[in-house]
């Protein structure tokens, strides 16, 4: 790695060339309240943030990430639309490989405009995809959009793609539901069981605890309704299973996507905004015919993009993170705005590879 | 200088610890009074008998300052990240089982597998407005299991002692604890989930990987472990 005092020169001249972009510079707090954290991303943050304690504040974070913050501050009072650029440090606690970082520069750009977020999409990542050409990196992209509008068009109950839809970013039990609503994994011997009941609450015991009654009665009742419903078809099952596998380069994966929007048109709309994408794009001067693009591509790790996302990684250097990520974060908007919500997309580069990388080159 | 091993300074895991050693032809034993943390070793020269809480065993063995501990699977586990760059379990010893479970009250009749306290933790947090609270003191062990298991929507409370009664005292809807026989869950009713098992733990001969030895001591330790048949 490169000096520190050469890296956050480094992170400066970034960000001076997305205030040349139109961004405004914003400062973020290091502390930041974990209730907000934790209410986002769940009990998985712990093991990604450092936790600390103080008798007035509560529980704070060091700010794992500067999307939230800056969303935050965003919602409270910006105009809009706007753009706004930040540098600096982020934490993050490593429990599985002592050779990643915990504690590094970024510097990102974000973009909340309402309209036409195709064109706010091609901005965010050609002017990324400029500032690192140098560095020969490989450009991967991706539409969380597309998957989800998939579930949100299956023939099946409401409460069955609510249940996919929370999950989608949680590949292995997305899998899971999907084998058992299509009737692919058998019905769990308790399950079976509890349905042939009559009134399963007769042997129960004492209820201990918060959980009540009616609550475990509300439980059995969409068990019931579930098990009254037709399985997904596995036509339909087909139709995700394809998605996910898209794997091409950007015109081939529209050509293969507009295909299987021919047999669930519920995805077209989603199609439809992945080629205009392109559309910007090219105009911004990407080459989009190399361009790579993968449906599944940021699902394991990027929670709250839905819709575009895209990240830059030496290709050979397969040790190394990504040096830059980034996408459309629409949701977190939703749930962090109490009623409002912003599209947003924005990116980060890390200063830190891109200096390492340069240097290497 | 020597080779120093460290043990669970009381109760039964001691007992069995020194009874176990006692069968291979090593003889533990207390130096002086009951409350003294200083034990004896006779049957081979060399070797020093360090009573530690069976809880910092791990951390000890961790930085090297003793070459072998006697302690449960489930806290070098749960203690040591990256525990097998850490130490060598050599020796699974037959005692001190206990399993790691994940467990609800028996009176939720629908919540049978993890699957289950998914969709349930989701439903409880709309209700409520906060997570399905875990209580736990294996707080990594339990987020790893919950994440590699697609469980979300939970929130993790610590609780060092008297787990199964958090349920009932509603500062949890779930726990996580250790548990041999089920007697304790069950006088709490509490039930255990059909794919709850989380880990399988019984105390271990462990050997420190990073600890500095001497040649002579290298020795010493090369034979007691020989003695003990599991080298």
């Amino acid at each position: 790695m490169p000096e520190k005092s050469a890296i956050i020169a480094e992170a400066a001249r970034l960000r001076a060339l997305f205030e040349q972009a139109g961004a405004v510079p914003v400062e973020t707090a290091i502390l930041q309240p974990a209730a907000t954290l934790l209410d986002l991303y769940g009990e998985d943050i712990r093991a990604r943030a450092y936790t600390t304690t103080d008798a007035l504040k509560g529980e704070q974070m060091l700010r794992p990430d500067f999307t939230v913050p800056i969303v935050e501050m965003h919602m409270a009072h910006g105009a809009e639309p706007a753009r706004y650029t930040y540098a600096g440090e982020v934490f993050r606690r490593q429990e599985d490989d002592p050779e990643r970082a915990s504690e590094y520069l970024q510097v990102g750009y974000e973009v909340f405009a309402r309209d036409d977020s195709a064109r706010a999409d091609a901005e965010v990542f050609a002017l990324i995809h400029r500032i690192l050409e140098p560095l020969g990196l490989r450009a991967a992209t991706g539409d969380i959009g597309i998957l989800m509008a998939a579930v949100n068009g299956l023939r099946t109950t409401e409460r069955r793609k609510a249940a996919l839809r929370r999950h989608i970013w949680r590949p292995r039990r997305f899998r899971a539901l999907i084998d058992r609503f299509s009737g692919r994994a058998p019905v769990p011997e308790s399950r079976a069981a509890l349905l042939a009941m009559d009134d399963p609450m007769a042997q129960a015991g004492p209820l201990i605890g918060l959980r009540d009654e009616s609550e475990i009665a509300a439980r059995i009742a969409a068990l019931r309704e579930d098990a009254k419903a037709a399985p997904i078809s596995d036509a339909e099952v087909g139709l995700i299973d394809a998605i996910l596998a898209v794997r091409e380069t950007s015109l081939d994966a529209l050509k293969q996507l507009r295909d299987i929007a021919k047999d669930l048109p519920a995805i077209s709309a989603a199609v439809d905004q992945l080629a205009a994408r392109l559309e910007a794009l090219e105009g911004q001067g990407i080459d989009v015919a190399a361009l790579h693009f993968e449906a599944s591509y940021g699902r394991t790790q990027m929670e709250y993009y839905d819709g575009f996302v895209f990240g830059f990684t030496a290709e050979d250097r397969p040790d190394l993170p990504p040096v830059a990520t980034g996408g459309r974060y629409d949701a977190l908007t939703r749930r962090l705005g109490q009623g409002r919500e912003i599209p947003a997309v924005g990116g980060m580069i890390r200063p830190g590879l891109a200096l390492a990388l340069g240097e290497a080159r | 200088m020597s080779v120093k091993l460290g043990v669970p300074s009381k109760g039964r895991l001691m007992e069995k610890t020194f009874q176990w050693f006692g069968e291979r032809g090593i003889t533990l034993s207390r130096a002086g009074s009951e409350r003294e943390y200083a034990g004896q070793v006779a049957g081979i020269d060399g070797v020093e008998l360090i009573l530690l809480s069976a809880g910092e065993i791990p951390r000890e063995l961790a930085a090297g300052r003793i070459h072998l501990g006697v302690t449960g699977n489930d806290l070098v586990q749960e203690k040591l990240v990256g525990w097998n760059a850490h130490v060598e379990a050599m020796a699974p010893m037959g005692f001190g089982q206990a399993d790691l479970v994940l467990a609800v009250p028996s009176a939720w009749v629908d919540v049978g597998t993890l699957d289950d306290l998914d969709a349930a933790a989701a439903a409880f947090r709309q209700v409520h407005g906060f997570r399905l609270r875990i209580a736990t003191k294996y707080h990594r062990l339990v987020r790893e299991f919950l994440r590699d298991n697609g469980v979300a929507d939970y929130a993790l409370v610590d609780s060092q002692g008297a787990t199964e009664g958090t349920v009932k005292f509603e500062t949890a809807e779930a726990i996580a604890d250790i548990t041999s026989s089920g007697d304790t869950l069950r006088a709490n009713h509490l039930k255990v989930l059909e794919d709850g098992l989380i880990l399988r733990s019984q105390a271990t001969l462990f050997r420190a990987r990073q600890a500095e030895i001497g040649d002579a001591d290298r020795a010493i330790l090369a034979e007691l472990l020989s003695r003990l048949q599991v080298s």
